[in-house]
């Protein structure tokens, strides 16, 4: 028994911080319909951030998190001003080459920068035991920041001025723009919004486990599946996908082999995408 | 023979045929390689515009096809004895049946969320594959050395792996131009159009999306048999390679999608830049970096690609270029 | 436009596209084989070796000790005046190599290149067996010989490949000397969890492992395995946990054994004795401090064997290159700190070679090829001698492995220490 709930645990605890990073993906896709392909990249770049600030500037990466969300927030307006503005209502293609050639870029900077080796932030919180379980310290400092992360982010879309222009850009750009709503203003924002969410998983991610510029991609796919069990342009679906996804990683193991579990998740996957393009909960058209 | 004189369809299979014969010219095994490469990407990107262009659906994970076939073909080869030829043939059968499979279910997607399934599709795959232990499961399976023998020793059989390949390419460019002229063509364009419209008039989409996604698969699967025979090994992280398949869809953009000419322009040209970027010292480390700032620049200002972009510019050109 | 300027235009499009797509690889000419015939004394030739290193990627920490080990034996025989051919042409080595960023995709298009454009006359393979299978493929298509390092996957040994050589000690070896181990040492433990990274050569390990301990009475409660890249190892580290192993073995290179014994520590895994590939022996592995100790694991070749000429005599065999203290020493000179096997296995590829073009007299393929034929030495490294049956051509048969165990010292210092087979032992095998 104690046992099964320690998979839980592990899933869970890594599953909310999958969730923030699927959480950017879906609400850029929301508010603009744009599959973001640089998501991979800008979470590997959020694991470099933290690391640098944690092996140059000796902050603890926790704090870090506050300048990498800083930087993503920056680097997600630049990225919408000078590829995605322009094929904002061009075809899909359009819109995935152009993210993706962003991908390339960021890739190809920073494998110069850093090679693709191996990196480690050597941080350790201990380890707590309860119950039976025991979980690394680290993790769930990271599980509770994420939720953290969550509730500023639902603060921040219904509570604020920005945030409701975003849900009602998101519903209705023309009808937004009818009402007054600067909509590029806004669109950039929500882009940026996007990118910091990715930024911020990925420093948790990269405190708790080694990563390679290259890492981000195992996780844009994992946003992917994420996101469509959650529902495209939904974030709160998103964290709870996010808590699935942690939980098929977490639990499957206990009863077959690890290496089903990628062939049970995109196969769930397709599924979904055939008989509930809408996501798990249905929440939004 | 009528088609044969227009120049939308020798111009390319020119093209093609420069390729193929360079390396006769210079005799050389690196410049063999090199053109494998080339035309192994004007084949798979002709194959794909197929359904991208034509059709107008976005298969982001379209390497699945060759990874399935050449899955299928180095199986034959290696454990059960068959000569390259049949086991090809049968590689491209089997990508076809796998898209005529999915070709009656996720084609009902459209947009982005075809898009999303087919990357969903590779990825399965991929997976499926690496616990899959009739394949080798993860480690995938090595071609015995002493097959190349019966093809008269590894040089000649590299050299006929190359031949085929570069008929392969032909056969490709010749499709993608028939297609391209007849009804079933004109009904896959007016799905890229107007998927509800086309339907309408009279186009079945659903039949017509499902076959043109067959015939975009078959090729794909023929190809990646060729290609591992070659290697002399596949493992499935080589084989479901997601950026190859991305790769594919810059190449037929750099093109011009839905041309005849634009795909097996755009391979050609993706892979001699790659590669001269990889050889060059200034430019090996930061290749990516040029390679995205490119894409970005023809995708924001010249996205209907190099023949579109022709196409539009001088209108003589539009009798030309396919 | 008129039709005929339409049509030049066509063939000057097409002429340009041609020569733009092949401009990269049009220089051909590769180095001109020697001939005989030349007889005039002092006659120099470079012999080029090429070869790929993973600089950058999963293998980076590897390979590179790999390539230190190899540019050591080059500046060694080069230092030494190079090597005399039956002819008197003197030989001496330069190196020709490319990054393959740990990447199977760039071996072929890599060793294609060094076989044909650069005219390299004999190949060593990268670091790995997953690697090494790639690029065994273009030498043996390319008629070069090729010597295998850093790559221990029997099955490479068995595609029917004639010019490609082993200088480690199979896979099939690496763990079954563990449970040789554990029954000497721990008799009471009978639970085995087999963990190991879905790849070649961890995948022969764990394989000939569990038959090996199988046969020795032991029960494998667990047998995993995990994708190569795999960085969070809780599901795995769970399910050891559930089966309550008494011993942990597997692994597979040095970024993920090292991840998985940190996330082992992490996690308060109390499994008394764990054995992983690879990492272990390397130097690095000590960065992980307390979650390092206890570990232990097969190793190629350590500082402290003690291979000589007087060895070699009373084995019978002969003796080649230099001592195993003369190869740490000057390796800590060249690159500030101690050699883990990787870096012998580079330096003993090099003498592999050397011994086989001395006794070959010449540089020809075939005499070289049939020179490594008949290798029967012992080096630094230890006994070298390949099959040459024709289902096993080339498998490594003559080396051994040893066992090494991290262990603090009395002042508390982090030591490697070798503990098995007892005759190599420099300290008593201990529990984590």
């Amino acid at each position: 028994m104690s046992q099964l709930l320690q998979y839980l645990a592990d899933g869970l605890l890594i599953g909310v911080v999958y969730g923030i990073a699927a959480m950017g993906l879906t609400l850029i896709f929301g508010v603009m319909s744009v599959i973001n392909l640089a998501h991979g990249p800008i979470i590997a770049l959020g694991m470099f951030g933290v690391y640098l600030c944690f092996t140059v500037l000796g902050l603890n990466p926790f704090i870090a998190l506050i300048l990498v969300a800083a930087l993503g927030l920056l680097l997600g307006l630049i990225i919408y001003i000078v590829a995605v503005h322009r094929v904002l209502n061009a075809p899909h293609l359009s819109s995935l080459l152009a993210t993706f050639s962003v991908n390339m870029i960021i890739i190809g900077i920073g494998t110069t920068i850093w090679s693709t080796s191996f990196r480690n932030v050597d941080y350790s919180l201990g380890t707590l035991q309860a119950a039976g379980i025991s979980l690394p310290a680290t993790r769930v400092a990271a599980a509770l920041i994420a939720l953290l992360v969550t509730g500023v982010l639902y603060w921040f879309l219904y509570r604020t001025r920005p945030g409701k222009n975003i849900r009602a850009v998101a519903n209705n750009r023309t009808a937004a723009e009818l009402m007054g709503i600067p909509s590029t203003r806004v669109l950039a924002l929500s882009f940026g919004i996007g990118t910091m969410l990715a930024a911020i998983a990925g420093g948790l991610i990269g405190t708790i486990l080694p990563f390679t510029i290259l890492s981000g991609g195992v996780y844009e796919l994992k946003s992917f599946v994420i996101v469509v069990l959650g529902g495209l342009g939904n974030p709160l679906g998103a964290l709870v996908g996010g808590l699935i996804l942690g939980l098929i990683e977490g639990v499957i193991p206990a009863f077959t082999s690890v290496g089903w579990v990628p062939v049970f998740e995109f196969v769930l996957f397709v599924l979904l995408l055939l008989l509930r393009p809408q996501g798990l909960f249905g929440a939004k058209k | 023979m009528k088609t044969l004189r227009s120049p939308g369809l020798w111009l390319p299979l020119l093209l093609v045929a420069a390729f193929a014969v360079y390396p006769l010219i210079t005799g050389s095994a690196s410049t063999r390689e090199s053109m494998f490469t080339v035309l192994m990407s004007v084949a798979l990107a002709s194959s794909l515009n197929i359904l991208l262009g034509y059709t107008g659906y976005v298969s982001f994970g379209h390497i699945v096809f060759f990874g399935l076939g050449g899955y299928v073909g180095f199986y034959l080869i290696d454990e059960q004895g068959w000569h390259l030829f049949p086991a090809a043939l049968l590689g491209g059968v089997a990508a076809g049946l796998l898209a005529l499979l999915l070709g009656l279910s996720i084609l009902r997607l459209r947009g982005a969320y075809f898009a999303l399934a087919t990357i969903g599709i590779n990825e399965a795959m991929k997976a499926f594959a690496k616990q899959f232990a009739l394949f080798g499961g993860p480690n995938g399976m090595e071609l015995n050395f002493a097959i190349y023998r019966g093809y008269g020793g590894a040089n000649a059989a590299l050299w006929l792996v190359f031949w085929s390949l570069a008929v392969l390419a032909l056969v490709v460019i010749f499709v993608s131009f028939k297609v391209k002229k007849s009804k079933f063509g004109l009904g896959l364009m007016a799905i890229r159009e107007d998927e509800d419209a086309a339907e309408v008039m009279g186009v079945v989409a659903p039949r017509a999306k499902t076959w043109a996604y067959v015939l975009s698969a078959i090729f794909p699967g023929m190809i990646g048999v060729l290609f591992f025979f070659k290697n002399g090994v596949i493992e499935p992280e080589s084989a479901f390679r997601l950026h190859l398949s991305i790769e594919l869809l810059v190449m037929v953009m750099l093109g011009g999608q839905g041309t005849v000419l634009g795909p097996a322009l755009g391979g050609a040209a993706y892979q001699s830049l790659r590669r001269t970027l990889l050889t060059s010292p200034m430019f090996r480390d930061i290749q990516l970096v040029v390679a995205g700032v490119l894409l970005l620049l023809i995708v924001l200002f010249i996205p209907s690609g190099a023949v579109g972009w022709l196409r539009s510019r001088w209108a003589a050109l539009r009798r030309v270029l396919e | 436009m008129s039709r005929k300027s339409l049509f030049l235009l066509a063939v000057f499009l097409i002429a340009a596209l041609a020569l733009a797509a092949c401009g990269g690889a049009a220089t051909p000419a590769p180095a001109a084989e020697p001939t005989a015939a030349s007889s005039a004394p002092a006659v120099t030739k470079t012999v080029t070796i090429g070869f790929t290193a993973s600089q950058t990627g999963k293998y980076n920490v590897e390979s590179s000790r790999q390539i230190n080990g190899l540019n050591l034996w080059m500046a060694d025989v080069n230092n030494a005046g190079g090597i005399k051919l039956s002819d008197g042409t003197v030989v001496t080595f330069a190196s020709k190599f490319y990054d393959d960023e740990s990447n199977g995709d760039r071996v072929q298009e890599l060793y294609t290149r060094l076989a044909n454009d650069d005219g390299a006359d004999f190949l060593i393979s990268p670091y790995s067996s997953g690697l090494t299978s790639s690029a065994s493929v273009i030498a043996e298509q390319n008629g070069k010989v090729m010597i295998t390092t850093g790559a221990a996957s029997a099955s490479n040994y068995q595609q029917g490949y004639t010019l490609v050589y082993q200088a480690y000690t199979p896979d099939s070896k690496y763990l079954t000397g563990a449970a040789d181990l554990l029954v000497a040492e721990a008799p009471n433990i009978k639970r085995i969890a087999i963990v190991h990274e879905n790849d070649k050569f961890s995948t022969g390990v764990a394989e000939a492992l569990k038959t090996h301990a199988e046969a020795l009475g032991f029960e494998i409660v667990l047998f995993e395995g995990y994708d190569s890249g795999t960085t969070d190892f809780a599901p795995f580290i769970n399910k050891i946990q559930a089966a309550n192993p008494e011993a942990i073995l597997g692994g597979g290179h040095f970024q993920d054994g090292s991840t998985f014994a940190r996330q082992l520590s992490e996690k308060g895994v109390a499994t008394p004795y764990v054995g992983l590939l690879v990492a272990p022996p390397e130097p690095s592995f000590a960065e992980l401090g307390d979650a390092a100790v206890g570990i232990f694991g097969p190793s190629q070749w350590e500082p402290l064997a003690a291979f000589t000429a007087e060895s070699a005599q009373s084995a019978g065999l002969a003796w080649k290159g230099i001592t195993g203290a003369e190869f740490t020493q000057r390796y800590q000179a060249a690159h500030s700190e101690e050699p883990s096997y990787h870096a012998a296995g580079g330096y003993v590829a090099g003498l592999i070679l050397q011994d086989a073009i001395e006794r070959a007299g010449t540089l020809d393929s075939a005499a070289v090829q049939a020179a490594l034929d008949a290798t029967d030495m012992l080096t630094f490294f230890g006994h070298i001698k390949f099959d040459t049956s024709a289902e096993n051509h080339g498998l490594q048969i003559g080396h051994e492995m040893v066992y090494v165990q991290w262990q603090r010292d009395s002042a508390g210092n982090l030591m490697k220490q070798v503990v098995w087979p007892p005759e190599g032992r420099t300290a008593p095998f201990i529990t984590r």
